[in-house]
């Protein structure tokens, strides 16, 4: 029983995370109905920002709330940047070619980063500075929940609140969701489709951004091949809950990170991979909308 | 005309590359110097890089100067392969000195062995590469021998009954260092509580690890690479677990304590040669690799090192530079003096040597024991 618990906390700090990233695909895909395979690349990227940021400002030297808050807020706008970028350098000149060219544009930028992050950054793997110290909040026989764990919990949940207010509740998220509708009457409406699109791609970005300091903050091993095996886990969680619907990748993450802890845990760690993919083959053949997709659903 | 100059443009490399300098020995080598694991490849090569610039400012071998042909094999296969066979076909090299990863051994060393091209391994310890055939040699001990070097550790010098292993499925290496640490410690009437198994790259291996507390084991045998080990180490005391973790060479990695912190200090793995060791031969590497590279080398740089010397002995001593000839002499290789200990080959071109066994202890190793095959 305490051993279940200890898993149940292990699954959704793991799932949060998930959330974090997932987002970003499911932003995306809502408004460009495309697949930005770079999307993981950028949270690489994140990491790494933060991770030179943290040693030009010796923020190793005074861990708390303080420098968790000067690294997220450096990861979001090195995300953001790029995530800018990107959108005008390989997705905007092809906004009218076919959705495949588009796709294969998305695989090109995300081996350009993670091979060009190799070059860069080096292929040896860095260490994420120490952001907070690890202390213990709760502790019930065998089974502790960590401040990590909790601090992951609030970031990820005040972030994805965040979101969830900006796209419904302000004049900014009206226009995003316009342009998912209907890109071309929106923009007769007044609305610009090339700046909310790139919008979005800077709140998808800021969100990875998020998740890679946290990411740093609990696994500090950071390297250039990061993203591959979390982003495709993400982006299993973002069709799981149906992409292109918010709510739906943060459901859809908080279900794989949870199966997977308990995959490792009462079956066998090999599983661990096989599961994620079992999932996303399960879910295209017998929903393939996802979860909560459905296709009248808004999709930002 | 057109199609003309552009054959001809297409080939004139090859040509030029074809050309051998007479005053030069072409030395092949193939590491990971990019990839998820290139730590290990970067450190080989340093080693292998330094032992030739030595040889070459103390006049080189017979009078020529080593010309060391580097390539880059991503940390894949295949490239490996694709690698050894540009090194022989278009370098002409006259022989290989192969990579650290063990997969990646079994892919090239064939292709030397089908040309006839001396191929050796600075630290492939899987027990298959060198029965690929007899130009195929390694200078590292093998992995059985890494595996009950620990359970010997672990039942005689620790005196524990329970351990629990955790293992990574998707590398030969570490699967095979747990199965020879399975069977040596049931056989010295120890109990296996616990085997289970992550992946490389995975970063979270909470499940495994509150899985293995219920078991209480004394001590944990994770025979993985460091990347991996150290966020282990970090996550095993995060909840609650105080025994000790075991490994093997994969742990050796200035990065090891970076990652695990505190929490790598006081645990235990296998290597093939310690810093804090007083033999001169491995106080003046340490020196020599200090003053280039600024940095401490590591074992795989030590290996590495060792490789390229007996490589280049062997050229030194063989009759001509025929890849036969200098297979003869790498398999007379005896008590050769390396950093990483007495080197002998043995019929099956394996090194014999022994092992040390290493307390990490925040950035410095403290030194345990030595174990003797």
């Amino acid at each position: 029983m305490q051993d279940f618990v200890q898993h149940l906390i292990n699954g959704i700090s793991l799932g949060s995370i998930y959330a974090l990233i997932a987002l970003g695909y499911t932003m995306v895909y809502g408004i460009l109905k495309m697949i930005n395979f770079a999307h993981s690349d950028v949270y690489m990227v994140g990491a790494f920002g933060a991770f030179y940021i943290a040693r030009a400002f010796g923020i190793e030297a005074n861990p708390g709330v303080g420098s968790l808050a000067i690294l997220l807020i450096s990861s979001m706008l090195v995300c953001s940047i790029l995530g800018l970028l990107i959108e005008r350098l390989a997705y905007r000149p092809l906004r009218n070619a076919p959705k495949l060219n588009i796709l294969i544009t998305a695989i090109g930028v995300s081996l350009f980063l993670e091979y060009g992050g190799q070059a860069l950054f080096g292929a040896n793997p860095r260490v994420f500075p120490e952001v907070m110290k690890d202390f213990v909040i709760f502790s019930f026989g065998n089974v502790e929940l960590k401040s990590f764990d909790v601090t992951v919990l609030i970031v990820s949940v005040l972030a994805m609140l965040g979101l969830q207010y900006l796209i419904y509740k302000t004049k900014l998220g009206k226009a995003m969701r316009a342009v998912s509708a209907n890109a071309s009457v929106a923009s007769l409406l007044g609305v610009n489709p090339d700046k909310i699109i790139a919008f979005t791609f800077i709140v998808g970005s800021a969100l990875a951004g998020v998740g890679s300091v946290l990411v740093g903050m609990k696994y500090p091993k950071i390297d250039p091949l990061m993203g591959m095996m979390i982003g495709m886990k993400a982006f299993v969680a973002a069709v799981l809950g149906g992409i292109g619907n918010v709510r739906g990748a943060v459901l859809g993450a908080l279900i794989m990170g949870l199966s997977e802890e308990m995959v490792v845990a009462y079956l066998s760690s090999t599983y661990r991979d096989a599961l994620a993919f079992g999932i996303l083959i399960a879910i295209l053949i017998f929903k393939p909308a996802g979860l909560l997709g459905k296709y009248s659903v808004e999709k930002v | 005309m057109k199609r003309l100059v552009l054959s001809l443009l297409l080939v004139l490399p090859l040509l030029a590359s074809c050309t051998k300098k007479e005053n030069e020995i072409v030395i092949g080598e193939y590491d990971s110097l990019s990839g998820s694991d290139a730590t290990f490849g970067l450190s080989s090569n340093k080693g292998v890089r330094l032992a030739f610039d030595e040889i070459n400012a103390a006049g080189g071998i017979k009078g020529k100067k080593i010309e060391l042909k580097t390539m880059d094999d991503q940390g894949k296969n295949e490239e490996a392969a694709a690698a050894t066979t540009r090194l022989i076909t278009q370098n002409k090299v006259v022989a290989i000195i192969g990579g650290v990863a063990s997969g990646r051994s079994k892919a090239a060393a064939p292709i030397a062995q089908a040309k006839g091209v001396p191929f050796v391994s600075p630290a492939s310890t899987n027990p298959d590469v060198t029965k690929i055939g007899d130009y195929v040699f390694r200078i590292c001990f093998i992995d059985p021998f890494q595996g009950s070097v620990m359970a010997k550790f672990a039942s005689e010098n620790l005196k524990i009954k329970k351990v629990a292993i955790l293992r990574d499925v998707k590398n030969d290496y570490s699967v095979g260092l747990a199965d020879a640490f399975l069977t040596d410690f049931k056989k010295r009437g120890g109990e296996i509580v616990a085997d289970v198994s992550y992946q490389a790259g995975d970063i979270d291996f909470k499940a495994q690890l509150t899985q293995i507390r219920s078991k209480n084991p004394e001590a944990l045998y994770v025979p993985g690479y460091y990347t991996e080990v150290g966020l282990i180490a970090q996550q095993a005391r995060q909840l609650g677990i105080k025994a000790p973790l075991m490994g093997g060479d994969g742990w050796d990695s200035d990065k090891l304590h970076e990652i695990g912190k505190e929490a790598i200090n006081g645990n235990y793995y296998s290597n093939h040669y310690t810093v804090e060791s007083t033999d001169p031969a491995v106080t003046e590497f340490i020196k020599k690799f200090k003053a280039k590279y600024n940095e401490t080398p590591d074992a795989l740089a030590a290996l590495g090192y060792d490789a390229a010397k007996i490589l280049a002995g062997a050229i030194e001593r063989s009759a001509d530079l025929s890849g036969k000839a200098i297979r003869d002499e790498l398999a007379k290789t005896k008590d050769f003096p390396g950093v990483t200990g007495k080197i002998s080959l043995n019929e099956n071109r394996d090194a014999v040597k022994s092992a040390v066994v290493i307390q990490v202890d925040g950035p410095n190793r403290k030194y345990i024991t030595t174990v003797t095959p």
